[in-house]
């Protein structure tokens, strides 16, 4: 810009007061429903909430999370949310699902991003085809699952016996052994594409002078793969896991439909929203919220130090 | 050459595997929405009968038409609040330098991976103290939580690609900011806010822990909680037919949409995504 630097300056500061007007609404609405409400699942966690009678919660300090009575006899009582096993088992169950989940979609996507980022004919076809399972909504690839998996007239059942995978149908949802299996089948299924999609964006900036290079030089494609490919897409690859590692961590929908009843399959949200809403356990559900939100957010901040420099970098 | 031929089949099998995989689940649940009675329960790969015996039955019973017109409607105001206070949002972040925009920028991103369950609790005191539970616009309120964060990360990075000079000539005549949006930057961002109201609107579309928690009458229900509390008679008599019905009407405005925007959605996925 030419202008003299008194315009210049004026014209600045015009723009940084806009500037924090236009940013105002977004905040304001932003601080209504998250900030608040976080503070206030926070202040609940120490008090004694029920569901009926919000209003009037009073400050009990850490009894939801630890507490204990020493008996006469001398020996300690402990209870709360640190000494519950359903809440172990809960988190237990969370991280095993997240950590397979996401695995299996990182293997899978990128294979389905390898044959993406190559060139043949129909490729269209297999990008818009995975596409679908992507824009299913949640709560339909858990019911259409649901019937695929059903123990009598699934059709799983049928095909698996067929080819003699299984020689009994299998109550893939009901069972204790295959619940989790069946919610790891429709994770996977479900978010596999947007897995791929990612992988294939970071993919898609390997340049192609490379991997000519290396056939020139006659390198093996398994070796072009672990030596070229893979380092390269790393970065892409890991924001990729990091991404869908946090939202496996939260997964609600896909559990409380398909599997409602299964304690194999019940996660910290769905514990924690049985505790708020059903068990009238306002401020326990509460506390487990404030769990689940102080692991994420460690996490978050540990995934936004790790892509620090891409952030940096991107900025003007 | 023998060797290339095995090659090549080798590659189409695989996509192949892959192209059904995907598909399939929702193959199998067009061809079973449209069998009724005794046949739904026989196994069949191919669709061998023909009903929409099902389909008038979801739309007609109940409340789904009602549920479908509230999805509707929650979700186009959803897309509508938070496009509106994206784009300006948007505009400060990217194009003006201010105090403290980079945490700004990460206090939103880390807003976008919150888990729901944490502001559950308090949310649901907030909507009742607003007056808006099992009210359609609690439901908006609420959505604003996943959507604005989302929506606002995409624009800022949209944005901020956009070279200064197309905002040069607009200063230089003296334009204000809102004139500078307006006029300038929205011609230029059709494209953009196309992706991200579309994303948002299949986030809202299918969003359940909060419609499931803040609606109590079948009458404000969305779709995706109708869809997941219907039962039979008893608990172990799902209407397979029916639910099935329900969820290709559910799914099948999202699936063309999703296949028409394709490659803004891809765009659109990869940029709230690798740079996110």
């Amino acid at each position: 810009m030419t202008a003299s630097p008194t315009v210049r300056s004026e014209l600045l500061r015009q723009r940084s007061r806009s500037a924090r007007l236009f940013l105002l609404p977004m905040i304001l609405a932003l601080a209504v429903v998250a900030g608040w409400p976080l503070l206030r699942t926070i202040y609940f966690s120490f008090t004694d909430a029920s569901l009926t009678n919000i209003d009037a919660a009073k400050w009990v300090g850490f009894k939801n999370y630890l507490s204990w009575i020493q008996l006469k006899s001398g020996r300690t009582i402990y209870s709360g949310l640190l000494v519950d096993p359903a809440w172990w088992n809960a988190v237990w169950n969370t991280v095993r699902f997240s950590v397979v989940s996401v695995a299996l979609e990182a293997v899978f996507g990128m294979i389905i991003a390898l044959v993406l980022n190559a060139e043949f004919k129909g490729r269209g076809i297999v990008r818009a085809a995975i596409l679908i399972p992507w824009a299913i909504p949640t709560i339909v690839s858990a019911r259409m699952w649901g019937w695929m998996l059903n123990d009598q007239f699934g059709i799983l059942n049928d095909l698996f016996m067929r080819v003699g995978l299984i020689d009994h149908p299998i109550a893939w949802t009901a069972s204790s052994d295959t619940a989790m299996i069946a919610v790891l089948i429709v994770d996977v299924w479900k978010t596999t594409p947007f897995m791929a999609l990612l992988i294939l964006a970071g993919l898609q900036t390997i340049p192609g002078d490379i991997y000519e290079a290396a056939r020139i030089d006659g390198v093996h494609p398994v070796k072009q793969f672990f030596r070229i490919t893979l380092p390269l897409v790393k970065p892409a690859l890991m924001v990729a896991i990091i991404f869908r590692l946090l939202d496996a961590m939260r997964i609600f929908d896909l559990i409380y439909v398909l599997t409602p009843n299964s304690a194999q399959t019940k996660t910290m949200s769905v514990l924690a929203r049985e505790n708020l809403i059903d068990f009238d356990k306002f401020a326990y559900g509460s506390a487990q919220s404030t769990l689940l939100f102080l692991v994420i957010a460690l996490m978050t901040m540990l995934a936004i130090w790790i892509g620090r420099v891409k952030l940096d970098g991107g900025e003007r | 050459m023998p060797m290339s031929i095995i090659k090549n089949t080798a590659f189409y099998a695989l996509v192949a595997v892959i192209v059904v995989c995907a598909v399939f689940p929702f193959y199998y649940a067009i061809i079973t929405s449209f069998r009724t009675g005794s046949a739904i329960f026989t196994i069949e790969y191919w669709p061998t009968s023909f009903s929409v015996a099902n389909y008038v039955n979801v739309i007609a019973s109940g409340s789904f038409a009602r549920n479908l017109l509230n999805s509707i409607i929650v979700s186009a105001c959803v897309v509508t609040l938070s496009l509106l206070m994206a784009v300006t949002a948007a505009f400060a972040l990217s194009r003006v330098r201010f105090r403290g925009r980079s945490l700004l920028l990460l206090t939103i991103l880390s807003v976008s991976m919150f888990p729901q369950i944490a502001v559950l609790a308090g949310l649901f005191e907030v909507i009742r103290l607003l007056g808006l539970y099992n009210t359609l616009g609690g439901l908006v309120f609420s959505y604003m939580i996943f959507t604005l964060p989302f929506t606002v990360w995409v624009l800022t990075t949209f944005m901020r690609d956009l070279p200064v000079e197309i905002e040069e000539a607009a200063i230089v005549d003296g334009a204000t900011p809102w004139v500078i949006i307006t006029r300038v930057f929205l011609p230029l961002m059709w494209p953009a806010l196309v992706t991200t109201g579309l994303l948002a609107f299949i986030a809202a579309w299918n969003e359940f822990l909060f419609a499931l928690t803040f609606t109590s009458s079948t009458e404000t229900r969305t779709v995706p909680v109708t869809i997941a509390l219907f039962t039979g008679s008893s608990a172990h008599e799902v209407p397979w037919g029916i639910v099935m019905a329900a969820s290709v009407i559910v799914t099948v405005p999202l699936v063309v949409l999703v296949l028409i925007f394709q490659r803004k959605i891809i765009s659109g996925l990869t940029a709230g995504g690798v740079k996110g």
